[in-house]
């Protein structure tokens, strides 16, 4: 982090929606690996998925956090949703401290994962009405959110189905619509768009972009440059487990154009990708499973 | 009060009614997968004729007199309704998290914010009502094929044993549901295996003074075995709270201690869950 290349802005420390403060999360690996001072010091087989990560969300801003698969970005999502603990580092939402208080927390946040994991025997219907209440919204109120949201999303129709019926752009338009049901202030979008067809991708973006003029920060990776390019307001490349470099899709440009000859409208977000990556994004993409899965199964 | 601490701070009434949602959805995917709910009730019937017709076969073979048919058809009924009580209730419990795993829901219900209390207190609710109901049917399903004579029994004792009794039992549940978030690959075989050797030691088809000296100091942990003890002293002797008062108070005493104990130490498996990263582990 302190070596990433950054561009300063003045952020409001008041309602700042996401404070990531040198955050390092390790995972402790069997086998092969080199030893590395792990938590209380001893020197066992780790794997730092998380380096020292550190930056600030301004209100209602779409920030991006790019990398390539294995560069620690399901690993931050998952930190921020209070669902990992990590071994240094503070992470405040909105002023509060979501890892000594996670529950605090939990109500301003929602997440949409790259699966979209439902009950799958349950109708849609049902899996929101469960997830509405678990968040203390009256039942009458969930199905008349689901319904609107359900309908806003195209699958008016759907909505009584089993989760089993719909197709995977169908189920992911229906984690959307789980994600914002609850009325989040802080929304965690981990790769939303990843495997649905142009159609559907094009309704979730519009979708993001129109929830957010409702006053919600979202937090979004991808690996789709140009989905970055037109949703984020800046964005954090994450190599290694590292923010690398973080600004707005021209400042990257400009940096990038500036160590090569080139224009900076000369530069797309695939070149910014490959230069702060070290990868294609077709290498990227190639690669069957992240390293952050492969290690977590050897835990 | 700004309007983001409104959103945070529920009224505690509301935290708890939080546990509904999770009884709500469980009767949802109860109603979703019927058919299995049928097959668990007919084996559960058909278990239940299989192990009580052994009384009838005892009274042929010339084992027993015929004057105590009745008694020990009456004993193995207890037995094997109470065994398909506490195994439903301690089933549902141990689903808290395998289920979530099975359909890869378990961070999405984690992020919730609703209390873990909560949460497993709504599971418990749904377990023991579950458990009831497929309870009542079986023995519905089971009473006409026997001869059997209530008219001795303490219905009130009964009742009480068994709601006291189920609480120590929600507990267990609760213990045996953790295994598998510690334990993502093997830890549903091992509630398993927990399961039976609380039929092994609670004596569900014999009296626990059968058992070799080790194993009845070890029937002495179980809860079920007090809950048998005293459905059958209830039902057999038509044993009342005066007599049967010290199974009840043990009964409370395992659940004031299994309650509190099970909830701390699956706080502390999901804490380590969390720093390992084996929650979202797939099994």
């Amino acid at each position: 982090m302190n070596s990433a290349i950054r561009w300063p802005s003045e952020v409001p420390d008041d309602q700042v929606p996401l404070d990531v403060r040198s955050v390092t999360k390790r995972f402790r690996r069997r086998g092969r690996g080199q030893s590395q001072p792990g938590p209380g010091g001893r020197r066992r087989a780790y794997h730092t998925a998380v380096n020292s990560v550190s930056f600030r969300m301004r209100p209602q801003e779409i920030y991006g956090v790019i990398g390539a698969n294995g560069s620690g970005k399901s690993t931050l999502i998952r930190v921020l949703s209070t669902l990992i603990i990590p071994d240094e580092g503070d992470v405040l939402i909105f002023g509060r401290d979501a890892l000594h208080s996670p529950a605090s927390v939990r109500p301003l946040l929602n997440r949409v994962s790259a699966d979209p994991s439902f009950f799958r025997a349950m109708s849609a219907l049902e899996n929101l009405l469960f997830y509405g209440r678990a968040y203390g919204i009256a039942g009458p109120l969930v199905r008349q959110r689901s319904l609107d949201l359900l309908t806003r999303l195209g699958l008016e129709h759907e909505a009584r189905q089993p989760m089993t019926e719909l197709s995977r752009g169908q189920q992911q338009k229906v984690a959307v619509a789980r994600a914002f049901l609850t009325a989040p202030r802080l929304m965690l979008l981990d790769e939303p768009t990843t495997g649905l067809d142009p159609r559907s991708k094009r309704t979730v973006q519009s979708f993001i972009s129109d929830v957010r003029r409702d006053g919600v920060a979202i937090l979004l990776t991808t690996h789709d440059m140009e989905e970055a390019d037109q949703l984020c307001d800046r964005l954090a490349f994450l190599a290694g487990g590292r923010i690398v470099a973080e600004g707005t899709s021209e400042e990257l440009r400009a940096h990038v154009a500036g160590s090569t000859t080139r224009k900076a409208d000369d530069v797309d977000m695939e070149d910014v990708f490959m230069a702060f990556t070290g990868r294609s994004i077709e290498e990227d993409e190639e690669e069957p499973e992240s390293r952050e899965e492969l290690q977590d199964d050897t835990a | 009060m700004t309007q983001l601490e409104n959103v945070v701070r529920l009224p505690a009434p509301r935290r708890v009614a939080l546990g509904w949602a999770f009884f709500e959805r469980q009767t949802n995917l109860w109603k979703r997968y019927w058919a299995w709910e049928v097959v668990w009730v007919v084996y559960g019937v058909v278990n239940t004729l299989a192990i009580t017709f052994i009384a009838k076969e005892a009274s042929h073979g010339g084992l027993i007199r015929p004057a105590e048919v009745s008694r020990l058809t009456l004993f193995l009924l207890i037995g094997t309704l109470t065994w398909a009580y506490l195994s439903a209730v301690l089933d549902d419990m141990s689903l808290v998290i395998t289920w979530e795993r099975w359909e890869g829901t378990i961070e999405h219900t984690f992020m919730t914010p609703v209390s873990r209390t909560v949460h497993l207190i709504g599971m418990s609710v749904f377990g023991v009502v579950h458990a009831t109901i497929r309870t009542a049917i079986i023995m519905a399903c089971a009473l006409p094929f026997f001869d059997i004579n209530f008219s001795h029994v303490n219905w009130t004792e009964v009742a009480a044993v068994i709601a006291i009794g189920s609480v120590s039992l929600v507990g267990l549940g609760i213990l045996t549901g953790i295994l598998p978030m510690l334990y993502p690959e093997r830890g549903v075989q091992m509630s398993f295996m927990v399961q039976a050797l609380v039929l092994l030691v609670s004596g569900v088809y014999y009296g626990i003074d059968v058992l070799p000296g080790w194993l009845q100091a070890a029937s002495h942990l179980s809860p079920a075995t007090f809950m048998l003890n005293g459905v059958r002293a209830a039902m057999l002797n038509g044993a009342g709270f005066g007599s049967e008062g010290r199974t009840l108070l043990i009964l409370a005493i395992f659940g004031l201690v299994m309650v509190p104990s099970s909830l701390a130490i699956f706080a502390a498996a999901e804490r380590w869950a969390k720093k390992t990263g084996r929650l979202k582990r797939q099994g």
